[in-house]
């Protein structure tokens, strides 16, 4: 790989600018109009409130298909990318997929952010079977023919964060935030059932939804820390998403919560949502992901500065899902090699037991369930908006389907041998074979 | 023949279009030079035209500048959307159950179903409003009784207080906020931001996308068509004189004898009916809706196609909403060229929208009968150029349209 | 400290006492995988160990290791405590002997999780309990408040006679009679700690209460054992299906007949197509299976499950009690007492600390909406881009600060900036538009949009999408805190202040000055104020400057607070908008009343239904929407001649 990234940085110089290379990158089919190529779709919000964090996938999904044209493109084929916009609107991801699939006739998509962008790109790519790269954490209960999982799955994510909140912080009392949507709904689910499992009280887990964007904090934060009155040490758990983690993280640290008294892991907060505010009052909370920026690999040195070449700004900072698009990405580039074909099937076959270095060290496979191994690292925010990595577990394997909640312990996923995502293994059936959305 | 008089050449021109338009595409369809995924975006387009005839009635017609009847199109959405989804996830509920061994019980189908339906929100129960789903006629009336009553209910208050110009506007803009709000929350019983989704696959349909997305391109090329010529009806007759007169001096008409509130109450649940039929025609084409649709903004881009297209005349409207809607389909599509300025590049996906924003004060400032209006020039209509000055005392409408018939 | 320990360890290095000085080094490399990957399950008896070794070293060992400073040398493995030193790290070996220094790209810290470095800081309060640096013993008690042990008692008594500054003593002594009342062995100590506090609402306090007074549920024949608080009613106090699952844990009584397990019990005994007697076709209603599932229990085929007759012959046997853990009987019922005490005085504070939160969450809608009572209330234009002049003000602050790295001086820049950028959007905006649509008021909602979906696109292509930090300055950090439960954050008040400022200049400019009297005249009857020599148009251009500057201002005190994004002003405008139609379009009391009226509602419904902030933005539009069903002119309505229409 690491020849990969200089090579990469040998092309760079022949352009002019970042600005030029992304404006040549949004019209490929006037820079390689001549010969065939392969097409990768790009899904990913450009405008819209999705926007803050979609942006830089597309943009680190044309960095990765940039490098790999210079390394000789695929299949003796040089890649194009085919870059829409679904603008935030969940409609529009189906309609930006069957276009991407039947008119531009793309042979694997990335894209999609959040899970209702992901649930209505699904019959689409089940019908028409195409093949989508997620690359976020998301809150699992599914798994589909179609679609391969990079981000984590709650166990890769969320349960090894509240592991370390019994074991290490010992923590008695979860108040659980999130924003009223399916992510934080069923991961607190998850949670509450894992929580209770442990022996934590109903009565000790307090659960709050917050709508998108909110800003008014004070008395949420108010609430959480009057939950210390009955003497347990509380933990918070944010799976609060998007700009309202500025808000959030703003308000607590006016009011003078710290990491020691009242510590918050956070989900949904990684190093480009830091990048909005000013972290000295924060050093000490944490977040859980599958990869931090801070982490000390020359993998992850050598995409860091494949990353600020291409985008032309050193402050730009890095973070999970991009990983989980280099993964996913390279994973696929090589079940293509070895396939010998992008056709949707034998890529898929390919795919399965596909490995590809973590940039945090170790080794992801691609299990027959359509989700990664992963390890979980566990960091704590530091002053300059950058994660010290303080724990990191062996690789995880990605479960579909919770064993943590009675109607999900008794499925499985397994595409290799039960040709099925839905399986019941206590009947023995496939509960069904396309996703029911 | 009534048909054939001069008043109603539009409606059977607009008419003859529109046949054309659907043949042509049908045509067009089957030999493959058009995607489905590009039918569907004209069925879509089509159910829009349909809920901008609407907006068209009620705020050309009537000047009420209602912001909120985006909410009535989705709540029709959504009343379908319950009934495709449940019997969807019946089907398989039943064939999994199958294999279980015994019978299915009735609890049992249904505890499946929630599972299935509200697993993914964290729940496991059917809510109340959910009672019935399981009926295709049931959840049909729904679509036209939930929206209906709602802006029954909604415009006998806002209307009997006499709220009327720019409060009306945000009032009803407040409605549709809170509508979303309400359906973002879990608790709704509408599985909150993540909506209803996989409405494009019709349950016990095994027919192919292709085949499905032409049958609704033909389902919206119709009701489009009927409501145009009912629409056409009412505005050429004496109720369309009525609320013409409402919209230029509401006060003056009720001086008259005529019971003002009443037409308002009737075009306000009327055209929340049609859109509510729109919008059921619109998202199993969509594939999902969440509440998302129902934000005020929506409504207020209804507003925007229906003032480029030009108000006060039916065909402006669905011109309007046809244009926007494709055209923006069109630029974030990404296949629209860049255009390099040497020192930086547009690029559409970026700029489309201010694009759009732009546009629209032009034609606010410069050209408010919208696109229109050309087709008065073409026809050689002039309005009499009164230097400004208004006709009626009422500062909200469009006066010099009312001068030159 | 650190200083301190250099000496010692310097001392210790001159005059050696070999055999303690290697004693912690000893330690550390019979555990260095553990200290190395530490979890704060295992690490304990070896901070134990380091802590009791009575090795100088220990100490500073210890500290170096909670503050990241023990690294170890990548090249060779050996372990240092570390000190920055100009560009590098002076290492001193863990024997105390100083090792020169290295670049801190040679080394890798050790980083405890905050787990451990709490037992590290409990095990250095000995060390530091009376460390003569009052900021080390600041930490030692707020570490034993944290984890608060019975050990810890007797240093912190010990503690309290040399302490001199008469703060920490008072932290000091407090903190002695909380750890009394939960671990002093004498009962009558005890009772005497918690009558000591009377109706003290600290939260420190309430935390050592209510472990009191816990209480577990438990299920006997006959009275139990220990500290009995009630016995429960089955029905009122407890209801029978929780009951019955106590019976069941406690192995009183066997476990119910689930569905699930009825359904596997069917089909294991499915014999012909027949289970139990009944067809497998008509098993298709509950009814039938529980038929079946009788029949094979008559059978003897599977167990007897507890139908609802047997569970509550069983639960008639049986008493429910609630039993405290503390076995101290008058403990507890002078804890009870205390907490009853307290829970007034607490109801009170939350109260007010509502009051607050809704005065604050009041002032800053109506510093959101204040401008649009400018130009809306006043001049009755709708402004749908109002939200974004909010945010060209964030963005403002964001680019000043990115050249003024003072805070305090970028904000006293930043306002000013904003409001002269925004005013001059504003009076190009009017002069370019609005001024055309004087007369076609719905029409200059629909253009003021585009120019809103307009700018709102640029300012994301010249910003981008992420958020931009604005920062407060230091002196805007933190909180007011009056006590443990009434406390807002400086940034609050500064914003309210800022929204009282706002109110005093707009009553000043149109009662008080003479551009204030022009432009009344010119929203009354800009006819007549024309034949009065008043240049209408000026006056519209600048009024609607004005709102437009004061949005810009207020754009930047809410981007303090929350996100500075494109979207910023989107979240602000319809509130905004409902702001001064529920106050009264016009009036400027109007306004403060209506951003008060929301406010209070809001938190009002938040406090009933803390568990979802989104039902509370719900329910407060419906109100509005109501409201003005039953006030259409808002709640201050103007009269007569100043209406206008």
């Amino acid at each position: 790989m690491k020849q990969g990234i200089d090579t990469m940085k040998l092309s760079r110089r022949t352009l002019l600018s970042s600005a030029a290379a992304a404006a040549a990158m949004t019209m490929p089919r006037f820079a390689f109009a001549q010969a065939e190529t392969i097409k990768v779709g790009v899904l990913h919000s450009l405008s819209g409130t999705m926007a803050i964090s979609e942006t830089t996938l597309k943009d680190t999904m044309l960095m990765l298909i940039e490098a790999q044209n210079a390394k000789g493109g695929l299949l003796g084929k040089q890649l194009e990318a085919v870059v829409v916009d679904p603008a935030s609107d969940w409609p529009l991801f189906a309609e930006k997929a069957r276009e991407l699939l039947t008119v531009s006739k793309v042979d694997v998509m990335f894209g999609c952010w959040t899970s209702v962008s992901r649930k209505s790109v699904l019959p689409v790519i089940e019908e028409l079977n195409g093949l989508l790269f997620y690359p976020v954490q998301y809150e699992g209960e599914e798994s589909s023919r179609n679609v391969f999982y990079t981000g984590a799955a709650p166990n890769q994510q969320a349960i090894p964060a509240v592991d370390y909140y019994l074991e290490e912080l010992g923590v008695q009392k979860f108040a659980l935030l999130g924003t009223d949507y399916v992510y934080p709904r069923t991961t607190n689910n998850i949670l509450e059932a894992y929580l209770i499992g442990k022996g934590i009280a109903k009565e000790d887990i307090f659960v709050n939804y917050t709508p998108f964007g909110h800003s008014d904090w004070s008395k949420i934060v108010g609430d959480v820390v009057a939950l210390g009155a009955d003497g347990k040490k509380v933990g918070v758990i944010s799976t609060i998403n998007g700009d309202a983690n500025i808000g959030f993280y703003k308000e607590l640290a006016a009011a003078g919560v710290t990491a020691d008294t009242l510590p918050v892991v956070a989900f949904s907060v990684g190093e480009e949502e830091l990048s909005g505010l000013d972290t000295t009052n924060l050093a000490g909370h944490l977040a859980a992901w599958n990869y931090f920026m801070s982490a000390d690999t020359p993998e992850n040195a050598a995409f860091i500065a494949a990353w600020h070449a291409f985008i032309g700004d050193t402050a730009r900072v890095t973070n999970d899902p991009m990983e989980a698009h280099y993964i996913g990405f390279n994973m696929w580039v090589n079940a293509v090699t070895a396939a010998g074909t992008t056709a949707v099937d034998p890529v898929r076959e390919k795919m399965w037991g596909q490995t590809f270095p973590n940039l945090t060290g170790g080794i992801a496979e691609m299990l027959p369930n359509h989700h990664l191994t992963k390890p979980v690292l566990i960091g704590e925010i530091r002053a300059d908006g950058q994660f010290d990595i303080i724990s990191q577990t062996d690789p995880v394997p990605g479960d579909a389907w919770t064993d943590f909640l009675p109607e999900s312990a008794v499925l499985e996923a397994n595409w290799r041998d039960l040709q099925c995502g839905m399986f019941n293994t206590e009947t023995n059936t496939c509960v069904q074979l396309t996703s029911n959305y | 023949m009534t048909l054939l008089q001069p008043r109603h050449r539009s409606a059977l021109i607009f008419i003859a279009c529109l046949a054309v338009f659907t043949i042509a595409v049908t045509i067009a369809a089957q030999f493959g030079l058009v995607s489905t995924s590009f039918v569907k975006t004209l069925g879509k387009t089509l159910c829009l035209c349909l809920a901008a005839l609407a907006m068209d009635l009620i705020w050309g017609y009537a000047g009420i500048l209602s912001l909120g009847h985006m909410a009535f199109f989705a709540l029709g959405g959504y009343m379908i959307g319950m009934w495709l989804m449940y019997a969807r996830t019946e089907e398989i509920v039943v064939a999994s159950l199958l294999n279980g061994g015994l019978p299915a019980t009735p609890e049992e189908i249904s505890q499946g179903i929630a599972t299935q339906i509200f697993g993914v929100v964290g729940a496991s129960d059917l809510p109340a409003i959910w009672s019935f789903a399981y009926s295709l006629p049931l959840q049909l009336a729904l679509v036209v009784l939930v929206p209906g009553v709602l802006a029954l209910v909604f415009g006998w208050l806002a209307f009997r207080s006499r709220v009327t110009g720019v409060y009306l506007s945000i009032l009803t803009q407040a409605m549709t906020l809170a509508l979303a709000l309400y359906l973002f929350q879990n608790d709704s019983g509408l599985r909150g931001n993540n909506g209803l989704s996989g409405l494009q696959n019709l349950p016990g349909v095994t027919a192919s996308q292709d085949a499905v997305s032409l049958w609704f391109f033909w389902a919206s090329a119709a009701a489009l068509a009927v409501a145009y010529l009912t629409l056409h009806a009412i505005v050429s007759g004496k109720f369309g004189s009525v609320i013409r007169a409402i919209r230029d001096d509401e006060a003056r008409v009720r001086f008259l004898g005529y019971s003002v509130e009443g037409y308002k109450l009737f075009v306000f649940t009327l055209t929340a009916v049609i859109c509510a039929l729109a919008g059921a025609l619109y998202y199993p084409q969509a594939g999902i809706i969440n509440p998302a649709e129902l934000a005020p903004i929506a409504s207020i881009y209804l507003a925007v196609w229906v003032a480029i297209g030009g108000r006060g005349r039916l065909y402006g409207a669905v011109i309007g909403a046809a244009i926007v809607s494709l055209l923006s389909s069109w630029f974030t599509g990404g296949r629209v060229p860049s255009i390099p300025l040497g020192f930086a590049t547009i690029n559409w996906v970026d700029w489309w929208l201010v694009l759009l924003g732009l546009t629209f004060v032009c034609v606010t400032l410069f050209a408010p009968k919208g696109i229109g209006g050309l087709f008065d020039r073409f026809a050689g209509v002039h309005a009499p150029d009164r230097k400004g000055a208004p006709l009626g005392p009422d500062q909200g409408s469009l006066m010099e349209q009312e001068a030159k018939e | 400290m650190r200083l301190t320990a250099l000496l010692v360890a310097a001392l210790c290095w001159l005059a050696p006492l070999p055999s303690l000085a290697q004693e912690a080094a000893r330690i550390v490399a019979e555990n260095r995988a553990q200290i190395e990957k530490p979890s704060r399950q295992t690490i304990g008896p070896v901070i134990a160990e380091l802590a009791g070794s009575g090795d100088a070293m220990a100490d500073d060992i210890l500290s170096a290791w909670a503050d990241r400073r023990l690294v170890i040398r990548k090249s060779d493995g050996a372990m240092f405590v570390a000190a920055a030193e100009g560009e590098g790290l002076a290492l001193t070996a863990l024997d105390g002997t100083p090792a020169g220094t290295a670049a801190s790209g040679d080394l890798t810290e050790l980083k405890p999780n905050a787990g451990v470095r709490r037992l590290i800081a409990t095990a250095l309060v000995q060390f530091t309990l009376s460390d003569p640096d009052p900021s080390q013993r600041q930490a030692a008690l707020a570490s034993i408040a944290q984890d608060p042990t019975a050990d810890a008692l007797e240093p912190l008594r010990a503690a309290i006679a040399t302490e001199t500054d008469p703060a920490l003593k008072a932290r000091k002594q407090r903190l002695e009679r909380l750890l009394t009342l939960r671990f002093d062995p004498s009962s009558a100590a005890r009772v005497a700690a918690i009558d000591s506090f009377g109706a003290d609402i600290g939260l420190d306090l309430r935390g050592a209460l209510n472990p009191l007074v816990a209480t577990t549920r438990i299920a006997s024949a006959t009275p139990p054992e220990g500290n009995v608080a009630r016995e429960l009613r089955l029905g009122t106090d407890i209801p029978e299906d929780e009951a019955y699952a106590l019976l069941v844990a406690a192995n009183l009584a066997p476990a119910r007949l689930t569905l699930e397990e009825q359904r596997a019990a069917l089909l294991a005994n499915l014999q012909d197509g027949m289970v139990g007697g009944v067809p497998l076709a008509e098993l298709d209603s509950q009814a039938a299976r529980d038929r079946a599932y009788t029949a094979l229990e008559a059978s003897g085929a599977v167990p007897v499950a507890a139908t609802d007759g047997e569970a509550r012959a069983v639960l008639a046997t049986v008493k429910f009690y609630e039993v405290h853990a503390e076995p101290d009987p008058a403990v507890t019922s002078a804890a009870q007492a205390a907490l009853d005490r307290i829970g007034t005085a607490v109801g009170v504070m939350q109260t007010a600390d509502l009051g607050l939160d809704a005065l604050s969450l009041a002032s800053i809608y109506f510093l959101a909406a204040i401008g649009l009572a400018i130009t809306f209330g006043v001049m009755g234009v709708i402004n749908m881009a109002h939200g974004e002049f909010i945010t060209i003000g964030a963005y403002t602050g964001f680019v000043v600060q990115l050249f003024v790295p003072d805070l305090t001086l970028s904000i006293l820049i930043a306002l000013p900036l904003a409001f002269a950028v925004t005013f001059g959007g504003g009076v190009a905006m009017e002069r370019l538009v609005i001024r055309h649509l004087y007369k076609r008021p719905l029409e200059t909602l629909l253009a003021t949009f585009g120019i809103s979906i307009a700018l709102q696109q640029i300012l994301k292509n010249v910003f981008g999408t992420q958020a931009r930090p604005l920062t407060s300055p230091a002196w805007l950090d933190g909180a007011w805190v009056l006590n443990d439960v009434v406390s807002i954050s400086y940034i609050r008040i500064a914003i309210f202040v800022l929204a009282l400022v706002f109110l005093a200049f707009f009553l000043w400019l149109m009662k008080r000055t003479r551009l204030g009297l022009e432009v009344r005249a010119v929203t009354q009857n800009p006819t007549m104020a024309a034949s009065m020599g008043i240049n209408p148009d000026r006056i519209n251009m600048l009024t609607f400057g004005l709102g437009s500057g004061i949005a810009g201002i207020a754009g930047v005190a809410i981007g303090l607070f929350a996100k500075v994004t494109s979207e910023l002003g989107t979240d602000y405008i319809v509130q905004s908008f409902m702001t001064v139609v529920v106050g009264g379009v016009g009036s400027i009391w109007g306004t403060l009343a209506g951003a008060t009226m929301i406010g209070s509602f809001q938190k009002v419904i938040e406090f009933f239904n803390p568990s979802n902030t989104l039902a509370a933005q719900t329910y407060m539009i419906l109100f509005i929407i109501l409201f003005i069903q039953f006030r259409p002119r808002g709640i201050i309505a103007l009269r007569g001649r100043a209406a206008g229409d």
